[in-house]
């Protein structure tokens, strides 16, 4: 197995990079079961004898084939594609529940095939972790093999130099009381020195008068291949160790309010990774002051286009001074290796219902969701105790309200003109006692009667900052408070959405990323080249032949060769008078 | 007269000079052909009255090697092609009017040129341009000419009539140094690709030739070839090296957009890796071409299959510009078009 390279004549004592056996320097096919090169002894007679060890090895032998590893890089490729036509659970829950509603048929099938979870489907781990363990069982023996490589001396000097595609020779008159051997090794030891200061690993391979020197470098462009695919195992295995030990939680902060990093405080949801500590968080505080915004003034580029996001907050950890600090799109705050992320807003406005005794059953800022890029938003108003029925309301913000033709409300602007609000009102069992979860922004009307909207005698409720409505049947009363009447700048409070990441892996997939990156620039770009010159005395002259072998990818080898000859023959001319060098090949 | 009018202005004459490009280059290569064809009715003459039609095995050695030759002569060594040169010339005027249009737009924005489809337009077809008109000075490669003006008329023009959108603000997650690295160097590397891209078209084309011209070897029938002026053309093989070359340089930079893409991503959305629409397409055209970097080095894949990767992975950049941008949903939705 040291016969590495389809240049036979060349390679006797060379080592070349080892390569997967289909890999294009390599010598001789290797499809059959059994015909693994060095074991004869899996035949007999002719006949391949095949026990499980020789299965196995055949097995792993194409496992760890180029050409395996090319299939799955295509196939990886393809299987990737179905992620990005249907809708991902991961990233896009609500676009799977939709698609479910619009494809009742296709659903299951689909679901069957995983093709909403494709990144973590069955199918897809196979390919990639095939291809790692590919990867590995090609890395592992390159590594070794090239270390070996890196600690050996340049190979012995071909015979037949000629033989080689980029090959030059000239013929070089030996001076006045000097012996054409002499001359031989003195032109050797010009090469020699000149090829070492081009950073040439060298060895002078002297026989009988026949003067060369082996040269060799860019063992670089075999370290930056191996550092590459090792890099990406490294990508790997960060990002699947660090999944355990990452968590992502989400939670709402209105105007004047905060949170507290603690399970059960303050996270409206909380996804902790396999080995995530969820009793050891940093109970730190975070409480929004201001969110500013800036809205494109109408009839300017980009009207109504909202922008430069700014939540003001403060910080505090227990026991430290509180800090002020802002949140940005594109700026996280870090606190206690915990990165904040701004990831949106809207309107939380203020509503209180009063029930028939005048009463005050409920007295909340209440986040709207936004609906459109001019904050149409929906938002639901649970009160539980009112002294009689459950009461739900779904209501409807706009920030500037205008009329539709067709005499629906609508937003004509995101920033707060003329905000109004409206609701239908329901009655009766909001759900919320036997225990189930539900969502704050959703209103479950199944066991509940419409008594304000559409489908209702009363139609639906409709306010202003700082008014008051009755409820129906003197149910009540429902207020939209302004707040500037509690000191504050605006008669809506604002919210924003905030995640919080802790991912500590995420450094080291960086490492990775960037030492791959440095990998594949050192194994693209440095060529890796043979050069040899060899004197050989041939009557009163000395011939010298400059040959060089590339190994991989060289597109500059014929230059370089070119180059060698005509700088040592000119060193060289300096001293006697020889003649130029001239192209043994034309290619 | 706004400093995007007069952008728009430049556009539409940088489209109209690399129309005239395309026709000069196109003309080039008609007129190759016929020198092409003489050459080879001159030969089929002299062969045919000694007795043979097709090439001998030396005669297309020696045109390989002659077009290899003509391929790395220096500029003011190459074959003195009228209408190639006028196709250079007209290319570089379009290009000056294209860099006017670009530096003008980005003026009237305030900003760097490319955060719409319109503009990743306009900059990436500038970009193809550049790398082609700097690549000509060190390779005779104006046969791609009209391939490229032809290219650039298309891309451009579709832009400018179906993706021209005002100029507004950014949207705040655009807002970032990553907006000038990232998709600056993610339009760099399609310009290498779109080279090695249609270095591949021509190398399939070339190869075609070859196997004909083969095996019209020592028969009487002379090879068919319905392009004449690939026997003016460096051979299939050298085609493949440069159009590797090109596609590794691309190759690097693209791995470097996704990685740059990543560390945008874990700021604007607070991870860096989520498999959203455009970074799946980003993560598949690499490993096409990492797929097409293997195949290179694969035996039996080398060639004419290694060649096909090259187009399905340009194919897939062109996709991901398009269709992906315009067309699926996902957190980049930044082509600026109405959805
Ligand atoms: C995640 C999967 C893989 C990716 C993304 C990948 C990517 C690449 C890239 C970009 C190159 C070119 C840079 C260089 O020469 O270092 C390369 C080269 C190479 N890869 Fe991989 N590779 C993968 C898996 C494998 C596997 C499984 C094998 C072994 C069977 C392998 C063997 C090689 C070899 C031998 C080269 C050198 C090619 C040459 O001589 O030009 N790779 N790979």
């Amino acid at each position: 197995m040291s016969r590495r390279s389809s240049e036979d004549s060349v390679s006797e004592t060379v080592d070349g990079p080892l390569r997967p056996n289909d890999h294009l320097d390599q010598t001789g096919q290797t499809d059959q079961p059994g015909d693994d090169g060095g074991s004869a002894s899996a035949f007999s007679g002719g006949q391949p004898v095949l026990g499980v060890v020789g299965w196995l090895r055949w097995g792993w032998r194409q496992l760890t084939s180029m050409r395996t590893a090319l299939v799955l890089l295509l196939l990886l490729a393809i299987a990737a594609i179905p992620g990005s036509l249907v809708p991902q659970r991961s990233a896009d829950p609500n676009g799977v529940t939709q698609w479910r509603a619009t494809n009742p048929d296709l659903y299951p099938t689909f679901e069957t095939l995983q093709l909403f979870d494709v990144y973590s489907s069955v199918w897809f781990s196979a390919i990639y972790i095939l291809l790692f363990i590919s990867l590995i069982g090609c890395v592992l023996p390159r590594t070794k093999h090239h270390w070996k490589a890196l600690r050996a001396r340049p190979p012995r000097t071909p015979a037949r130099l000629s033989r080689l595609t980029d090959h030059r020779e000239t013929t070089a008159g030996v001076p006045e009381g000097e012996d054409a051997a002499g001359h031989a090794a003195h032109a050797v030891d010009l090469a020699e020195a000149q090829l070492r200061s081009a950073r040439y690993r060298v060895e002078r391979y002297d026989r009988g008068g026949v003067a060369s020197v082996s040269a060799e470098r860019g063992y670089l462009r075999e370290t930056g291949n191996l550092i590459f695919h090792g890099a990406l195992v490294g990508v790997l295995i960060s990002v699947g160790i660090g999944g355990g030990f990452t968590y992502t939680g989400q939670t709402v902060i209105t105007e004047g309010d905060g949170f507290v990093n603690s399970l059960g405080l303050g996270y409206t949801s909380f996804n902790p990774g396999r080995f995530v500590d969820t009793e050891a968080l940093t109970p730190y505080s975070i409480s929004l002051d201001r969110f500013d915004v800036t809205y494109a003034k109408p009839g300017t580029p980009g009207s109504g286009q909202a922008g430069d996001f700014e939540a003001h907050v403060t910080t505090r950890f227990p026991g430290q001074e509180a800090e002020d600090q802002v949140i940005e799109v594109n700026h996280p705050i870090t606190m206690a290796g915990d990165r904040v992320y701004l990831m949106g807003n809207g309107y939380a406005p203020t509503i209180t219902v009063r029930n028939r005794a005048g009463t005050v059953v409920f007295s909340e800022a209440v986040p709207f969701l936004p609906q459109s890029p001019t904050m149409t938003s929906q938002g639901v108003v649970k009160v539980p105790d009112t002294g009689g029925k459950q009461l739900g309301l779904v209501g409807f913000f706009y920030p500037t309200v205008a009329k539709l033709p067709s005499g629906a409300l609508t937003s004509a602007y995101g920033d707060l003109v003329d905000p109004r609000l409206t609701f239908f009102v329901y009655e009766g069992d909001l759900g919320i006692n036997n225990g189930d979860a539900r969502s704050v922004y959703a209103l479950d009307t199944d066991g509940m009667t419409e008594i304000a909207g559409r489908n209702a005698d009363t139609p639906s409720l409709e306010l202003s900052p700082g008014q008051t409505v009755d409820l129906p049947g003197g149910r009540g009363t429902v207020t939209f408070e302004d707040e500037t009447k509690n000191g504050a700048p605006e008669s809506v409070k604002r919210y924003v959405s905030l995640s919080i990441h802790n991912d500590s892996s995420a450094p080291w997939v960086l490492f990775f990323a960037i030492l791959s990156l440095l990998g594949l620039f050192t194994a693209l770009f440095v060529p890796r080249r043979r050069m040899w010159v060899k004197a050989t005395p041939d009557g009163d002259d000395v011939r010298i032949e400059y040959a060089g072998l590339a190994r991989g990818e060289d597109p500059a080898i014929g230059v370089a060769v070119a180059d060698l000859a005509e700088r040592h023959g000119k060193a060289l001319g300096d001293e006697p008078a020889s003649a130029p060098a001239t192209p043994a090949n034309v290619n | 007269m706004s400093f995007d009018d007069i952008s728009v202005l430049l556009l539409w004459t940088a489209i109209a000079i690399y129309t005239l490009g395309f026709l000069a280059f196109t003309v080039d290569l008609a007129r190759r052909s016929e020198l092409a064809i003489a050459a080879q009715d001159a030969k089929a003459r002299t062969l045919v009255a000694a007795g043979g039609g097709g090439q001998s095995i030396e005669d297309i050695r020696a045109e390989e090697a002659a077009a290899k030759i003509a391929l790395e002569a220096a500029p003011s060594k190459r074959g003195r092609y009228l209408f190639a040169r006028l196709g250079v010339v007209l290319t570089t005027i379009g290009f000056l009017f294209h860099v006017g249009a670009d530096v003008t737009r980005g003026i009237a924005a305030g900003r760097v040129p490319w955060s719409n489809n319109y503009e990743f337009a306009l900059t990436g077809t500038l970009l193809v341009v550049m790398v082609f008109l700097t690549v000509l000075v060190k390779y005779d490669l104006r046969f791609l000419g009209a391939f490229i003006n032809g290219l650039i008329v298309i891309l451009l023009g579709g832009a400018a009539l179906a993706y021209y959108v005002e100029v507004v603000p950014l949207s705040d997650p655009l807002k970032s140094v990553w907006l000038v690295i990232h998709v600056f160097v993610a339009s760099l590397a399609s310009a290498f690709f779109a080279l090695a891209f249609a270095l591949s078209v021509v190398q399939l084309l070339q190869s075609r030739r070859e196997r004909n011209a083969l095996a019209a070897v020592g028969t009487d029938a002379a090879p068919r070839t319905r392009l004449p002026f690939l026997r003016t053309l460096p051979s299939a093989e050298v085609l493949e090296s440069l159009a590797y070359r090109f596609a590794i340089i691309g190759f690097v930079l693209w791995t470097f957009t996704l990685i740059a893409g990543a560390i945008w991503a874990n700021d604007a959305w607070g991870r860096y890796w989520g498999f959203d629409t455009k970074e799946v397409w980003t993560f598949v055209i690499w490993v096409v071409y990492a797929g097409y970097i293997h195949a290179r080095a694969t035996r039996g894949w080398r060639g004419t299959r290694s060649a096909w990767l090259s187009i399905v992975g340009f194919t897939a950049v062109i996709f991901n510009f398009t269709i992906v941008n315009q067309f699926f949903q996902g957190l980049h939705s930044y082509s600026g078009l109405p959805s």
